[in-house]
């Protein structure tokens, strides 16, 4: 009774002081990160631009705090009870990466009706009361396809290296590819592998089915699984086709090799980790009172033949190509999107 | 006065509880008030409902490894079935059990370990699981959304709930004629069947009401979630064993305590919170949590060994 009391009390404030200010300082507020798995290094790079970007914040006093929490198993039941756990711990804001759309919605309910606002970004969540912050993945497997189009107007032979399956975003990411291959039907998809978004399982896989299929063109994948492809290719002695990359710090490098060897073209494409940082950012926007949109759409990273240098020097060892957002990128996106 | 044994197995899972709880309060103020303590515990409703159904099947010396792929596959038939047909999710869900009655059967029969037939089931369970909800998605039933969000007067529905299982249980398992034949098939298989008992029936039973508590565990998580993952539960076969030995049970000998198990599942849950609040870095915390257990086990085999000194005294 006494929070629900609390919580009257604070919304009839806010609707005093509402109109008087509409910008509320954030100074004092706290901000959680929830995220759900931490073993790759697209999430060490995220949760490395996390720290690097909220600590600036927090010592230039913009949050009080902005921690970080992972839960070890990657389990929908293990994050919606570090959710709860959060709720209690009174933050005035989550920023989540979800392990599931759908099985934290029940936890993101009691956060929302705690006043606690709810940033979810990478893996979103469908809960209404919480902020999406996503990538138009289909928009990423159509792009791939455009530019092997423009790159071979004749067309050819495609294989497929697909992401984990059962995950949405392996759903969304095929069917960009299959809307692209439908506008451009000189393209064919003969064969398509599960490459778990890492190199070593995708190499297992192509290698597997090359001897099944005939002359490759080009190979559309998912991020992470680009390098061990063009390793089952070369294994197989068979000419290396147009593989499209994933921004992987290993898959960047063979590229190099390649373009310096004979002049190899491709391109790369995938979300970079510092979403998370925009997230933050959002996160801030709205506890300081701004309007802003439930759905948000956060653009690709993209590296091409000209800028393939300038991006691997940015990307460390092991690591994948990344850009942090700040502020003003934040309010770019919240207010392209009105 | 004499403390039977029975009370010594309950009082280390109790005291380790009280003691988390308090460590919980401690650092963590707000969790002591109704909304504190639903949060904290509201997740382990389906837990302990799980652990219960673990616990039976060890009752009779057997242990499922299938038990958090079939939670999920019951968390996504309550989400799309029971949802939008009930009648049809009943039927699924009953055809579940009976299918669990059959596994029991079939250890029974071919006197297979149930570790590899119920680890065999926990892929049949899991690709039911991913055909029926192909991608996250469904929606809770409108009444287990109800029934896990009410708000009882004074006492949060987690602890209701939680007391409700522990006494049902405990009267079904320690105190019905049904109960004391389960535990002795765990306790021994041979003097039951002279005693003119039908063991595999005893057996299906067993199976058959540890598949009903599971369903039960699927649709109390749906009602919390709202939605269902067909990867949802699978923490929960690891979960539900650590419960019921937390709580006092054994692996063999149709030793297990009802409300030790469900007080095991809170306090697995609890530990969760209480590692999270101490800020432990996650790399950590899986062997913080294992280093909990080990403690309490530990404490466990001391007294029993106190325990025996008594006896032969």
């Amino acid at each position: 009774m006494i929070i629900r009391k609390m919580l009257v009390a604070s919304v009839a404030i806010a609707c005093v002081a509402g109109p008087v200010s509409a910008l509320a300082d954030t100074s004092g507020k706290k901000i959680a990160l929830s995220n759900n798995y931490a073993g790759n290094s697209w999430r060490q790079a995220m949760l490395t631009s996390w720290d690097k970007i909220t600590k600036d914040a927090v010592s230039k006093k913009i949050v009080a705090a902005a921690d970080p929490f992972t839960t070890a198993e990657n389990q929908a039941t293990e994050q919606a009870a570090q959710i709860q756990n959060m709720i209690l711990q009174g933050y005035d804001a989550i920023v989540i990466n979800a392990a599931s759309p759908t099985a934290l919605n029940g936890a993101i309910k009691e956060a929302c009706s705690a006043g606690i606002t709810v940033v979810s970004f990478d893996g979103i969540v469908t809960e209404p009361c919480a902020w999406r912050i996503a990538v138009d993945f289909k928009a990423m497997g159509e792009s791939q396809v455009e530019y092997l189009a423009k790159k071979m107007p004749k067309g050819g032979n495609l294989l497929e290296i697909r992401g984990l399956a059962g995950v949405s975003v392996d759903d969304e990411i095929h069917a960009g590819i299959q809307a692209g291959v439908q506008k451009n039907p000189q393209f064919k998809v003969v064969g398509a592998v599960n490459g778990d978004w890492a190199q070593d399982v995708a190499q297992r896989a192509v290698a597997g089915i090359l001897p099944s299929l005939p002359e490759i063109a080009a190979v559309v994948t998912q991020g992470g699984d680009g390098y061990g492809a063009a390793q089952a290719f070369a294994a197989a002695k068979r000419p290396t086709p147009t593989i499209v990359m994933g921004n992987r710090e290993d898959e960047l490098v063979w590229w190099k090799s390649q373009k310096d060897k004979d002049g190899y073209e491709t391109m790369s494409v995938s979300i970079a980790p510092g979403v998370s940082t925009l997230a933050f950012w959002v996160a801030q926007q709205i506890l300081d009172g701004k309007q802003v949109k439930k759905d948000l759409v956060v653009p690709f990273l993209r590296i091409d033949q000209a800028n393939l240098e300038t991006n691997l020097a940015g990307t460390q060892k092991g690591g994948v190509a990344n850009v942090e957002y700040s502020l003003e990128d934040a309010q770019k996106v919240i207010s392209s999107t009105k | 006065m004499k403390i039977s044994s029975g009370t010594i197995r309950l009082i280390i899972p109790a005291a380790s509880l009280a003691l988390l709880l308090a460590a919980v309060f401690y650092m963590q103020p707000r969790a002591m008030s109704y909304t504190g303590l639903n949060l904290l515990f509201n997740l382990a409703v389906p837990i302990a409902l799980a652990t219960v159904a673990q616990m039976l099947i060890m009752a009779v010396n057997d242990l499922d490894l299938s038990m958090g792929t079939f939670v999920s596959f019951c968390a996504c038939v309550a989400a799309t079935f029971l949802q939008s047909s009930p009648a049809i999710g009943v039927l699924i869900l009953l055809g579940a059990i009976a299918a669990y009655a059959a596994i029991g059967v079939v250890i029974h029969i071919r006197e297979l370990p149930s570790i590899v037939v119920t680890l065999g089931m926990s892929f049949v369970w899991g690709g039911l699981a991913v055909l029926i909800l192909p991608s996250p998605g469904g929606e809770a039933p409108g009444w287990t959304r109800w029934l896990m969000t009410s708000r009882p007067p004074f006492v949060p529905m987690a602890i209701v709930a939680s007391v409700v299982i522990a006494v049902v249980t405990h009267f079904l398992i320690m105190r019905s004629s049904v109960g004391v034949l389960i535990r002795g098939v765990g306790g021994n298989v041979r003097s039951v069947e002279r005693a003119g008992w039908s063991v595999i029936r005893i057996r299906a039973g067993t199976y058959a009401l540890a598949g009903f508590f599971a369903v039960l565990s699927g649709i109390a998580l749906v009602g919390l979630t709202t939605s269902a993952d067909a990867n949802i539960a699978l923490r929960y076969t690891l979960l539900s064993i650590a419960g019921v030995i937390l709580g006092g049970g054994e692996f063999v000998g149709g030793k297990v305590s009802p409300i030790g198990a469900v007080i095991g599942a809170l306090t697995l849950t609890l530990a969760g919170s209480f590692l999270s609040f101490m800020r432990i870095s996650p790399d950590w915390q899986i062997g913080a949590q294992g280093a909990i257990l080990i403690v309490v086990l530990a404490l466990r085999l001391f007294l029993n060994r106190l325990e025996k000194r008594e006896k032969s005294r």
